[in-house]
């Protein structure tokens, strides 16, 4: 079942006039996963989901669903459905006509289709508005709808277009949960949209991380966090302090490298090997103060404090250099340093990351 | 600060106002009042009377140019939507149409050009092919003329009309057909009926090109009202004037109440 694959982007590139929006991207999303295309706004994703619904067709390049090339397939003839970012839900039918349409395109009898219907607005707790309009609904109300009506003919991949960026933080939150639920429950291969890597990482089975057109990285959410792939990936996903560092020597994929703040650490690497010059990336929450300095430790300033409740975060002056650094504030104790204190600052170089510049 | 600039402030609006209305229905409340006057003569009221009704529904002549204009605009109105609705959809919704702003330029040229030009070329043209038939010739050149008036609120309201509704439908297994039938059409619908109506106004309103191409069987409505006139007023024509007025508020309350439901469905 892991071996299937529901989707097969090879090569895949696209211009618009003279922009590029898409440059040879490939990859694989298996079976009932939870893939997530995560990038910077005008980066290529909606114009990759459009692609595999079918209302864009690549310059060259070639597009498999389930093993059936699909780019001469119009939009209604695959079996795909797309969550649209602004719904798109039909103004002039109610929620049950709208969750109804598809099933009925796909020639389903009318007692199945009534069951369905049910069904579906049932999972997504609108049951009791099935005779309502969408513009009678909230912005929640109406992603609910959208989804059942995108769920209901059981399609072999759903494709979602940046679904929750219309919704309020706490509603989003709330949908996370829901969304994995449902893609957990129907096992249904999702491809997710979204700007938000936060939304990725706290939902995805993988991630490909998309950058100028192109595919940065792909991995799963600890792998896109834990070991990016480059300084674009390291940059978009998460905090990170970047520092430019002489490559002294590479070995098995650790990199030894010279820091601006005189030390020489050994780091894992990646694309490095044969450069003179690189990147280290730290993570803010990778550095530890005061007792808890471990590893590479130097002793640094602290300029800045911004206390979060839950974390607070340290900005540091390490002999003119500038290092952020995040801690959570496990007991009252946790907040206890000072602006202006000078402490011990250090990180495992095990955590670190060397990357091309 | 936009209190100050706002025109219901400006001095003396009110009762310009005021006079621009008066300027506007004072002719046609006159001719209202005096449909109803016992009196033959315009201006000289002598009692209530609804006889000049009775005589304008009991003149054959009268009838018959009414049956006539409203055949000669149903058909039209008919087949100038149909055009007018497949230009738009062509137009605004085809792939790789190429002479885009061309295409639009020539559905609405007969607006630009005076009717006169149009009427005569009608004419001629008929001549030429030897149709002979005055009710064809009335329905071909109506429909022609009608066209770009029912196009112009079609083609509104499908530029207005987000193509996501008709990629949701493609993306539900909507063949284009389906999706022209059960997204398209009723979500245009509107623009639909407006332009239907105005078409249909807009034969019946027609006088110079009916004129030039009536024949003694097909006279329109106004063509015949102008031939009364020219054998002098007569209180009919105000009770059929009258009953104009009021056969096109209803049609306009009738539009209006069609625009506001399909603002209500779309929001
Ligand atoms: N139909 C189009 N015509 C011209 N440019 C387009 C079109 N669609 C997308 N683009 C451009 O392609 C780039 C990628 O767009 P898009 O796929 O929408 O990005 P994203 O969804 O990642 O924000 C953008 O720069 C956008 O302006
Ligand atoms: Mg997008």
């Amino acid at each position: 079942m892991n071996e299937a694959k529901a989707v097969e982007v090879r090569s895949v590139s696209k211009s618009f006039g003279t922009y590029q929006a898409l440059r040879s991207v490939s990859f694989d999303i298996g079976a009932n996963e939870f893939f997530t295309m995560l990038g910077p706004s005008g980066c290529g994703k909606t114009t990759l989901l459009r692609m595999l619904a079918g209302f864009e067709t690549p310059d060259s390049g070639s597009i498999r669903l389930h093993g059936r090339e699909v780019l001469d397939l119009p939009p209604h003839r695959r079996r795909v459905n797309t969550v649209f970012q602004n719904y798109a839900l039909f103004p002039h039918m109610t929620l049950e006509q709208n969750v109804a349409f598809g099933l009925e395109n796909l020639g389903w009898d009318r007692a199945r289709i009534r069951a369905r219907v049910g069904e579906m607005l049932e999972r997504v707790h609108m049951e009791t508005m099935a005779r309502r309009r969408p513009g009678q609904l909230s912005g929640g109300q109406r992603q609910r709808v959208a989804l059942a009506r995108a769920l209901a003919p059981d399609p072999e991949v759903l494709l979602l277009d940046e679904p929750l960026s219309a919704l309020d933080l706490k509603l989003r939150q709330a949908m996370r949960d829901e969304l994995r639920k449902l893609q957990r429950d129907s096992g249904i291969t999702f491809v997710f949209v979204t700007h938000d890597q936060e939304e990725a990482l706290d939902m995805s089975d993988r991630i490909a991380v998309l950058g100028a057109g192109e595919v940065q990285q792909i991995g799963s959410p600890t792998e896109i966090y834990e070991e990016p792939a480059n300084r674009f990936v390291a940059d978009f996903v998460g905090e990170t302090n970047f520092f430019d560092v002489e490559v002294l020597e590479t070995v098995a994929g650790q990199a030894t490298v010279r820091t601006p703040f005189g030390l020489v650490i050994t780091a894992p690497e990646t694309g490095v090997a044969g450069r003179r010059r690189a990147t280290l990336s730290v993570r803010p929450e990778k550095v530890n103060l005061g007792d808890q300095a471990q590893g590479v430790t130097m002793q640094g300033q602290v300029v800045n404090k911004n206390y979060m409740g839950g974390y607070t975060h340290y900005t540091l002056d390490i002999g003119g250099i500038e290092l952020r650094a995040s801690r959570r504030n496990a007991s009252r104790e946790g907040d206890a340093i000072a602006a202006g204190e000078t402490v011990n600052v250090g990180f495992a170089p095990l955590s670190a990351r060397v990357l091309a510049s | 600060m936009t209190r100050r600039h706002d025109v219901k402030h400006y001095p003396g609006l009110g009762p310009l106002v005021a006079l621009f209305f008066v300027y506007l229905y004072a002719p046609l409340a006159i001719v209202v009042i005096y449909s109803f006057n016992a009196n033959r003569i315009v201006g000289v009221w002598t009692g209530f009377s609804l006889e000049w009704y009775a005589s304008a529904l009991n003149n054959r002549a009268l009838m018959n140019a009414l049956k006539t204009s409203l055949t000669v605009a149903g058909v039209a109105t008919v087949v100038a939507t149909t055009i007018a609705l497949l230009a738009a959809l062509a137009i605004i919704r085809g792939r790789n149409v190429r002479f885009r702003k061309l295409s639009e330029t020539v559905v609405n040229l007969p607006l630009l050009l005076p009717e006169i030009v149009l009427a005569v070329a009608s004419l001629i043209f008929f001549s030429l092919i030897g149709l002979q038939n005055g009710m064809m010739k009335l329905i071909i050149a109506h429909s022609a003329f009608c066209t770009p008036f029912a196009f112009l609120p079609i083609r509104a309201r499908l530029q207005g009309m987000s193509l996501d509704f008709e990629e949701a439908s493609a993306d539900l297994y909507a063949s284009r057909w389906t999706t022209f039938r059960r997204v398209t059409l009723p979500l245009i619908f509107p623009g639909v009926f407006s332009g239907a109506m105005l078409a249909f106004l807009i034969s019946m309103d027609d006088f110079i090109t009916s004129n030039l191409l009536s024949t003694g069987g097909t006279t329109t409505l106004p063509v015949y009202i102008f031939s009364l006139i020219r054998s002098g007023t007569s209180p009919e024509l105000n009770a059929i004037g009258t009953l104009l007025i009021v056969a096109s508020l209803i049609l306009a309350t009738v539009a209006l109440a069609v625009a506001a439901r399909g603002a209500r469905n779309n929001d």
